[in-house]
């Protein structure tokens, strides 16, 4: 790395970052800093913003309602990356274990829902989990069907409360459930990637030393495995959690009115209800936790 | 009588063994159909003779007809693509310089940029796009293609710089010193040494600032103005009038794009190998 | 005022607080093949970049064929490098590598395919022009490199541990062919290496650097038999260091007592005075050994230890209660190895001028 010396550098370095930071600050930094003043507003009678200086947008904040909304979307996100983790670590160790050629494929495979539009997957998921979705029309339908014919044959008891319970649909739209399976789908790869990563570069003689002194299984993956691939659980869960709790998609096309999330309060506060200072504080508070997390885990990777 | 004892929980902990490995290769299995199953049951829909999606009737093209015949997805596509083209274009130039000059000069002021450049990766989408939609209303501009464009270069040039700075990263810069050596000045060094052994990085960028681009649907939602709907907005405001054949024909036409993005990139990979032999 | 090849006035050389290279002075011969020699960290390294023009000096100047160099970017000098790890473009077939430095000179293409064919002939790769460098083997690498930068017929050729990254025998064939090589080309050659006996079998004149300075520069012969310092007696070759008390003068010579007990006579070639602290430098290869004493100079001795290395055996002798020398004895004859058995009462003696004072 050169520090700057000659007028010469310094004109070529101002070259080179110019036109990126003249960018950044106009569309990045002093919309932030427009969110951030604007949140301390007050919303105008006829929408639009008043600007006076209160805090009156951040107590809305806690007020129950959103509170409650607002510990939905942590639990949302929190379940999204444990069950992300717990599928898309062995799947990573599965991946990372194949012979080199099938790893390649394998990868390559993970690769294409990845780069799949998010749109697109989500809808895919509505199409399973709606009441008229596959699996309702499956549940209502053939099973419900078959069911009949068979108290028909046999007509035992059993079958009264079976047919019953096809009779109805289940509730799988609208709920957490739904959105955490879309966000759980939308974002395996995220996790996978950087597991894979880290168990590919682990060195497979450890765990031969390891059951040399030794180890068994169970303590050679606990002791060895998985503290040296930690930098890869670490990543992959932070990829997760982030966009999980910023999440406005998945709720929006799964959660159905019922389950909402706090991407989908700012949504109606700027779209429907012309709040933009409750909307701009909403956002700025999700901001704010998704920062603390992001500088936690970049406290954490450097140990 | 120890000893075979011994030998028989071996063979014992071995089977275990085996019995752990198939329970792997299952959850892979498994993995994998989790994955493969929405995108299968998409496809398989879309030439579902049925108007009702999840019933089926035989087979049929016509939602396929149907889609190339509507024009709103036709301005859809045409403006995904002017958006994408013009975000990307400019975010791949904007980013490689400006990853060239985080890579090998320090300056003042350099962690304060580092961290701005790193912002928008970071933040989520929903505060992004309600940033700029204020700053476009607060400036009195009007809706429309130009915002989304700008809105899009405004992550894409992260997400370019990070790709490009990593493949910096792991330059040998004895390869720029002998170049210099043998007599080619700054900008010769840069066209016939730098240049061609980051192109890689360059272009995996620019794959993936065009795919963030083609398939952003919440800053874009923001951003849009009347007349500059792009083809997540078309698919979104489908989806939300009701599930029908003709979505799941437009999205797997895009599954098949994305299958073509992600060869493009493994091509790229390899293309990058090459040059990569000796560092 | 003859001209030199390269010439360093007090240069040094500062990264933040570490000081690479202390005003260093050197004068480098037309057609000489000069080695910097030095551990790892020494500074040599950064002095050959100075030279290139990769590394600016914090003070003093650099001249390259009498010409002041101040600012002159790297490809505004008349030397070439090559490189520790070749840097080879991997983008490039051997020919394109070979032929970039002519390429930029905006040499005219018959011409360029005609030096590079001549070169790769000369480097003994003929015909691997279409090959990439990936595909050659570490010492094809090696040649081409060297190729690259011969073919510019550079003033001046400067290269950083060239031969490091090849297994032994390849490097002894190469240092063999590379010295050959200089002197058919008749370029000045700057070598840097961490390698003595590298440096001692190829150089014309070798400059030893320890923390950024020069400690001495001289031929093979004087680096070895007339070391500075006792730095230098220690990193080249293998020496015996004997501390001991200035004590008495006799002539040119002067009587060095060494743990209160043995005097050594050893010739003074700097001013010393009395009581004062010092070494004894011997060579292990330059004492001999006797079972009677053979003069009254020479020093008596018990073997502690006998080792065997093949070409030589190698006796660990106490002189003293805390002095141990190595001695070095051909195995001229067969059968003799065991000449002298551990324990054994013996004497030692050298030629006087094999001693060298050193300031302790």
């Amino acid at each position: 790395m050169t520090h700057i010396r000659s007028r010469r550098e310094a004109l070529r370095l101002l070259f080179l970052i110019s036109p990126s930071l003249f960018w950044l600050i106009v569309f990045f930094f002093v919309p932030l800093l427009l969110v951030f003043a604007i949140s301390f507003g007050e919303r105008g009678t006829y929408g639009g913003v008043r600007w006076v200086l209160n805090l009156e947008n951040y107590r809305r904040f806690f007020d129950p309602l959103y509170l409650r909304i607002f510990g939905r979307t942590l639990y949302i996100a929190a379940a999204t990356t444990i069950i992300c983790l717990l599928v898309g670590y062995p799947l990573a160790y599965f991946i990372a274990t194949r012979p080199p050629r099938w790893r390649n494929a394998f990868l390559l495979l993970l690769m294409i829902p990845f780069w799949t539009n998010f749109l697109v997957r989500t809808y895919a998921w509505l199409l399973i989990l709606r009441d008229k979705g596959l699996i309702n029309t499956f549940w209502t339908g053939s099973l419900h069907m078959g069911l009949l014919q068979l108290s028909r044959l046999l007509p035992l008891p059993i079958w009264e409360p079976l047919l019953r319970a096809t009779a109805n649909p289940l509730t799988l739209f609208g709920t957490d459930g739904a959105i955490i399976i879309g966000l759980v789908y939308g974002w395996l790869p995220d996790m996978v990637l950087p597991c894979y990563a880290a168990i590919e570069r682990f060195d497979f003689s450890l765990v031969e030393a390891a059951q040399d002194l030794y180890a068994n299984r169970r303590q050679s993956f606990l002791r060895v495995i998985l503290p040296m691939t930690m930098s890869g659980v670490v990543a992959g869960s932070v990829l997760v959690f982030i966009p999980s709790l910023g999440a406005y998609v998945t709720p929006d096309l799964l959660g159905g009115a019922k389950s909402i999330m706090i991407g989908n309060v700012i949504y109606s506060q700027f779209m429907a209800a012309r709040d933009y200072p409750f909307g701009s504080a909403v956002s700025f508070v999700l901001m704010a936790v998704m920062l603390a997390g992001t500088l936690i885990y970049f406290r954490t990777g450097r140990e | 009588m120890r000893s075979n004892k011994r030998q028989a929980g071996k063979v014992q902990k071995r089977r275990r063994g085996r019995w752990l490995n198939r329970l792997l290769s299952l959850h892979g299995v498994l993995g994998y159909i989790f994955l493969y199953a929405p995108i299968v049951i998409l496809v398989i829909f879309s030439f579902n003779a049925s108007r009702f999606v999840s019933d089926w009737r035989g087979f049929t093209l016509q939602w396929y007809t149907r889609l190339f015949g509507n024009q709103a997805i036709g301005a859809a596509l045409r403006n995904s693509l002017i958006v994408a083209g013009a975000s990307t274009l400019i975010s791949t130039v904007f980013g490689t310089m400006v990853a060239l000059a985080m890579e090998r000069y320090r300056f003042r002021g350099k962690m304060a940029f580092d961290a701005l450049l790193y912002l928008p990766i970071i933040i989520p989408d929903i505060s992004m796009a309600v940033m700029l939609l204020l700053f476009f209303v607060l400036a009195h501009w009007n809706l429309g293609l130009i915002t989304i464009i700008i809105s899009h270069v405004a992550f894409n040039i992260s997400f370019v710089a990070v790709v490009v700075r990593a493949r910096l990263a792991y330059f040998d810069i004895s390869l720029e010193e002998a170049a210099q050596d043998l007599y080619a000045n700054e900008w010769q060094t840069f066209r016939r040494v730098t240049l061609p052994l980051i192109m890689p990085g360059i272009l995996g960028g620019a794959l993936l600032a065009f795919t963030l681009s083609i398939d952003d649907f919440v800053i874009t939602f923001f951003t849009a103005g009347p007349g500059s709907t792009t083809l997540p907005l078309r698919i979104y405001s489908m989806v939300k009038l009701g599930v029908t054949p003709e979505i799941n024909a437009l999205s797997s036409m895009m599954l098949l794009a994305s299958m073509g993005l992600v060869f493009l990139s493994l091509m790229l990979q390899k293309g990058g190998k090459g040059g990569m032999d000796i560092v | 005022m003859s001209t030199y090849a390269i010439q360093l006035k007090d240069a040094s050389k500062h990264f933040g607080s570490v000081i690479a290279v202390d005003r260093v002075s050197l004068s480098i011969h037309d057609g000489e093949f000069f080695s910097l020699l030095g551990p790892s960290g020494c500074g040599k390294t950064t002095t050959l970049r100075l030279i290139a023009g990769f590394e600016l000096p914090t003070q003093g100047d650099i001249y390259i064929c009498g010409e002041l160099q101040g600012e002159t970017p790297p490809y505004r000098r008349p030397v070439n490098t090559v490189f520790q790890n070749y840097a080879l473009f991997p983008h490039m077939t051997i020919f394109q590598n070979v032929a970039f430095g002519l390429e930029m000179q905006k040499v005219a293409r018959a011409e360029i395919r005609q030096r590079v064919s001549e070169v790769l002939e000369m480097v003994r790769l003929p015909g691997m022009g279409g090959r990439k460098p990936s595909q050659l083997s570490g010492g094809q690498q090696q040649r081409v490199a060297l190729a690259r930068a011969l073919v510019n017929r550079p003033r001046v050729l400067l290269l950083d541990e060239p031969l490091g990254a090849l297994d032994l025998k390849l490097r002894k064939a190469m240092q063999l062919e590379l010295k050959e090589l200089q002197r058919r080309v008749g370029i000045t050659f700057v070598y840097v290496t961490h390698d003595q006996e590298e440096a001692l079998t190829m150089s014309d004149r070798i400059a030893v650097m320890q923390h950024g300075r020069v400690l001495q520069v001289g031929t093979p012969e004087q680096i070895y038999e007339q070391p500075a310092s006792r730095f230098v007696a220690d990193f080249i070759g293998e020496t015996n260091f004997l501390e001991g008390q200035v004590k008495g003068r006799r002539g040119s010579e002067v009587a060095v007592v060494v743990d209160g007990v043995l005097t050594l006579h050893v010739p003074a070639e700097r001013a010393v005075g009395m009581e004062d602290e010092v070494t004894v430098a011997i060579r292990p290869e330059k004492i001999s050994l006797h079972a009677e004493p053979p003069d009254a100079q020479a020093v008596p001795g018990v073997v502690e230890e006998v080792i065997y290395t093949g070409t030589d055996t190698r006796y660990l002798i106490r002189l003293t209660g805390q002095t141990i020398v190595t001695v070095r004895q051909q195995n001229v004859a067969v059968g003799s190895s065991a000449c002298f058995a551990p324990g054994t009462r013996l004497y030692l003696r050298w030629q006087p001028e094999s001693a060298r004072l050193l300031m302790a």
